[in-house]
C-alpha cells in the first residue's frame, strides 16, 4: 500500500513539475527569467511563445516532463498565470467500489489548485440529488462541469441550463441519454465493448455447452446494459449458449451469493459464472465453495469478473477466477486533455473519448499486470 | 364489545388463533411454503454434501434461507425494541453494519488492507466493534430520547454519513482477510454441518428471551413507549430506557457486522448490509407490531424476518425477472402489511362477528 501512495505521490509531483514549469511555483520564482516570462506572456494566442521562455528557465527535472507534454499544454500557461479554472465535479459515492474510490482519487489528484484548478466535488448514488448538486453549482458559477452521472436519463433540464450559463459539460465514466450539442465531450468506458471482449474470451474457450449464470449489476446503469447486451445477443445466437438462470445482484456480493446459492439447492447444471463486478464474483465463488464445486482454471464452472480490483487479479493469478474485464478508472489525465484545449478556443474533434480497456486471463497475466491494472 | 364477550366462552378455536399475533406471519409462511410444495417438492429436500474444505454440511433451499435470513432475524431483535420504546425506527442500521465491519477488519488487519496474519485475535475485533456499535446506537438512542428528535430524523444522520465513516476508518482500502478462520462464522464451523449463522441467530434468541422473561426490559420498554408520562410517574426514566434499545440494537448491528464481513472475508461499504434496515422494519410490521411503539410481540418479529427471507428466496428460485423482482416483493408486502394493519384487522373482527351473529340468529 505504500508503494502504491508513494507511486501516487511520484505521479502527482510529475503533474505538478509541468504546470510548476509554467505556473509559478517556489522554484520557478528564484528565476527572475521565468518570472518575466509569466507576467508577459498574454493569456490568449501568445501562450506558444510563453512556453519557450519557461521552458529555459525549467530546472533539469522539468525538462523531460515538459518534452513529454504535448502541445495542449501551452495554453494552461495562460491560464495557470491567471485565474483558476473553476470546475465542479459531480461523482458516485467514492465508497461505492473499488473502482470509484480509484476515479474519485485520481480526479482528486488532478483538479486541485497546484494544477490551476478551483474544484467543487458532490457525490451520490441517487440521479436526482446529483441534477440538483449540478444545478446549484451551475447557479453558483463554474467554467466546467464534470458528470458520472448516477443514471443515463433526466438531465436534458439540467444540460440546458448549463449551457445558457455558459457552463461546459463534460462526461466521464458513464454516457447519459441527452443530445450530443448538450455537452462538450464524454470521456467512457465503452462498456458494450467491454462486455463483447468477455463475450468474446468466452466463446473462444470452446466448451460444448455454456450453461450460465447471469448475475447483473444494478439495473440500469450503464455498466449493467452494456455488460448484460453482448452476452444477451450471444445467448440468443447460438444454440448451445443457455443462461440458467438471469438475475440482479445490484453489485452486491451477498445478493450473488444467494442467487448461485439458490441454483445450486435446485440442482441445475452450470458451468459458467457472468457476474457485472468483482464484488459479485466473489460472492458467486462463496457459494460455489460451500457447494465444493471447483472453478477457475481448467476446472468445473468458469468465473467471469469485471472492473480489475487488485484482489481479483490476485485471484486470477492463483488460478481461482478465469476471466476479469478491466473498466478503466484514470479519466483525470483525459479531461484534462479536453479542458486545455477547450481554454486554447480548440474544437473537440471527437466528442465521445473512448478509453482503452483490456480482458484479462488467468492463464496469461502476471504479477506485473496485477500491480500495473490493479484498482 | 359486550357481544364479543358473551360469545368467548364458545369462541371457536380458529377465531382465537386468528387474533393471535402469530397469525399472520405463520399464514404468510405456509402459503409460500404450500405454493413452493405444490411448483416443486424438492424445494424442501435437505442434502448432505460436502464443502471445498472437506466438511460435511446440509444443504438445500430451507438451509440456505436459514442461513441467509440470520442477519435480519438478528436485526429485528433491536428493531422490535427500538420501535417498541421510542416509537420510531432506526434507519442508520445498514451504514452502522458497514460500520462494525470496518472497526472489526481494521482491528484484524492492524492497518494493513492485505495482511498475512490476524493482528489480533478475532474475539477482541468483535468486542472493539461492539463498543463502537454500541456508541454509535448510544449517539442515535441520545439524540431520541434526550433532544427529543424523531428516530427517522436522528438516525438519518447516521444512516447518511455511516458508510463514509466506514470507509474512513480503513482509510477507503478494502482489506481482504485470508485467515480461514474469520470464515467461519459466516460459513461453517469444521465438523457442523449447521452453517454457523443459524447458531448465532438462534444464541441471540435465546439470550433475548432470556433478558424479557428474567428482566423488566420488556415491561419497562413497553410501558415507556405507550404513555411516557405516566411511565415517568411510575418512576421509571423514559430516556435511559429509551437509550438502552438503541444500545442493544447497536449491538445487534456488531453481530450482523461480524457474520455480513465473515461471509466474503472483505467489505465493500456501499453494499454491505444495504437496504437491510427496511427488511428489518417490515420484519416486526410483518410481525404485527405497531410501528408507533408499545407492546411488542419479539417472537413475531423474528419469525417475520425468515418469512422475508423465505420470500427473497422463492423468488430467486422461481427466476423473478431482475426487472420485476423488486415489484414482486413489494406486491406480497403490500398484501401482507394491510392484512396485518391493526385497522383490518378489527374490520375483520366485525365482519365475523356479525357472520356469527346472524348464524345464531
Amino acid at each position: 500500500m505504500l508503494k502504491k501512495k508513494v507511486a501516487m505521490l511520484l505521479a502527482a509531483a510529475m503533474v505538478a513539475a509541468t504546470v510548476v514549469g509554467c505556473g509559478g511555483g517556489d522554484d520557478a520564482k528564484t528565476d527572475a527569467p521565468a518570472d518575466d516570462a509569466q507576467t508577459e506572456a498574454p493569456a490568449d494566442d501568445a501562450a506558444d511563445d510563453a512556453e519557450a521562455p519557461a521552458d529555459d528557465a525549467a530546472d533539469d527535472a522539468e525538462a523531460p516532463a515538459d518534452d513529454a507534454a504535448d502541445d495542449a499544454e501551452a495554453p494552461a500557461d495562460g491560464a495557470a498565470s491567471g485565474e483558476l479554472i473553476k470546475v465542479g465535479v459531480i461523482n458516485n459515492d467514492p465508497n461505492e467500489s473499488g473502482y470509484r474510490t480509484a476515479n474519485d482519487k485520481d480526479l482528486q489528484e488532478m483538479f486541485c489548485e497546484a494544477n490551476g484548478y478551483e474544484a467543487d466535488f458532490q457525490y451520490s448514488k441517487k440521479n436526482d440529488e446529483q441534477i440538483t448538486f449540478a444545478q446549484n453549482m451551475i447557479t453558483k458559477g463554474i467554467d466546467y462541469l464534470l458528470i458520472s452521472a448516477a443514471d443515463t436519463a433526466g438531465w436534458d433540464g439540467v444540460l440546458q441550463d448549463a449551457q445558457a450559463a455558459g457552463t461546459q459539460v463534460i462526461l466521464f465514466d458513464r454516457v447519459i441519454d441527452a443530445d450530443e450539442s448538450l455537452y462538450a465531450a464524454s470521456i467512457v468506458s465503452d462498456m458494450e465493448k467491454e462486455g463483447q471482449t468477455a463475450v468474446d474470451w468466452l466463446a473462444e474457450q470452446g466448451l460444448d455447452e455454456y450453461n450460465i449464470i447471469h448475475i447483473q449489476g444494478q439495473m440500469g446503469t450503464a455498466a449493467q446494459q452494456g455488460r448484460t447486451k453482448a452476452l444477451d445477443e450471444k445467448v440468443a445466437a447460438e444454440d448451445t449458449w443457455k443462461l440458467v438462470v438471469q438475475q440482479t445482484g445490484d453489485w452486491n456480493a451477498d445478493n450473488a451469493k444467494q442467487v448461485v446459492q439458490s441454483v445450486i439447492d435446485s440442482g441445475e447444471k452450470f458451468n459458467v459464472i457472468y457476474a457485472e463486478n468483482d464484488d459479485m464474483a466473489k460472492g458467486a465463488v462463496a457459494a460455489l465453495d460451500a457447494a465444493n464445486i471447483s472453478h477457475g482454471v481448467d476446472k468445473d464452472v468458469i468465473v467471469m469478473g469485471f472492473d480489475c480490483n487488485k484482489w481479483a487479479l490476485e485471484e486470477l493469478l492463483a488460478g481461482n477466477w478465469n476471466y476479469d474485464g478491466q473498466c478503466n478508472p484514470f479519466q483525470a489525465s483525459y479531461i484534462d486533455e479536453v479542458i486545455k484545449s477547450l481554454e486554447a478556443g480548440e474544437e473537440i474533434a471527437e466528442k465521445t473519448i473512448i478509453m482503452d480497456e483490456k480482458g484479462f486471463d488467468a492463464k496469461t497475466i502476471t504479477q506485473e499486470d496485477v500491480d500495473n491494472y490493479g484498482i | 364489545m359486550q357481544k364479543n364477550e358473551v360469545k368467548k366462552p364458545n369462541e371457536s378455536m380458529l377465531s382465537r388463533m386468528v387474533r393471535h399475533q402469530m397469525f399472520i406471519p405463520v399464514l404468510a409462511l405456509v402459503i409460500l411454503a404450500v405454493f413452493n410444495l405444490i411448483a416443486d417438492p424438492a424445494f424442501f429436500k435437505i442434502t448432505v454434501g460436502q464443502n471445498s474444505a472437506g466438511n460435511m454440511v446440509l444443504q438445500g433451499f430451507l438451509i440456505s434461507i436459514l442461513n441467509d435470513g440470520s442477519e435480519l432475524a438478528i436485526l429485528a431483535i433491536g428493531m422490535t425494541l427500538v420501535t417498541a420504546a421510542s416509537g420510531g425506527q432506526d434507519i442508520s442500521v445498514g451504514a452502522a453494519v458497514a460500520i462494525a465491519g470496518s472497526v472489526l477488519l481494521r482491528i484484524l488487519g492492524g492497518g494493513n488492507s492485505r495482511p498475512e496474519e490476524l493482528a489480533a485475535p478475532i474475539i477482541v475485533a468483535f468486542l472493539v466493534s461492539c463498543v463502537v456499535a454500541m456508541l454509535f446506537g448510544a449517539f442515535n438512542g441520545v439524540l431520541v430520547a434526550y433532544f427529543k428528535i424523531q428516530p427517522m430524523i436522528a438516525t438519518l444522520i447516521l444512516y447518511t454519513a455511516g458508510r463514509s465513516i466506514a470507509a474512513w476508518i480503513n482509510n477507503n482500502e478494502l482489506p481482504v482477510i485470508t485467515d480461514p478462520s474469520l470464515g467461519y462464522f459466516g460459513g461453517y464451523i469444521p465438523g457442523v454441518p449447521i452453517p454457523t449463522p443459524f447458531f448465532i441467530a438462534a444464541l441471540c434468541v435465546a439470550i433475548i428471551f432470556l433478558v424479557l422473561k428474567f428482566t423488566n426490559l420488556g415491561l419497562y420498554t413497553q410501558s415507556v413507549g405507550i404513555n411516557e408520562n405516566s411511565a415517568k410517574l411510575n418512576g421509571l426514566n423514559p430516556q435511559v430506557i429509551k437509550v438502552i434499545t438503541y444500545v442493544i440494537m447497536g449491538l445487534c448491528v456488531a453481530v450482523v457486522g461480524l457474520i455480513k464481513v465473515s461471509r466474503i472475508q472483505t467489505i465493500n461499504y456501499s453494499t454491505i448490509a444495504k437496504d437491510i434496515e427496511m427488511d428489518a422494519i417490515l420484519a416486526v410490521a410483518l410481525g404485527g407490531n405497531a410501528l408507533s411503539g408499545g407492546k411488542f410481540n419479539m417472537a413475531a418479529s423474528i419469525f417475520g424476518a425468515y418469512v422475508i427471507q423465505f420470500l427473497t428466496s422463492t423468488l430467486y428460485k422461481f427466476k423473478v425477472s431482475s426487472d420485476a423482482l423488486p415489484a414482486y416483493k413489494a406486491v406480497v408486502v403490500i398484501i401482507l402489511v394491510v392484512i396485518s394493519a391493526p385497522t383490518v384487522k378489527e374490520w375483520f373482527g366485525n365482519v365475523t362477528k356479525k357472520f356469527k351473529v346472524k348464524e345464531v340468529a
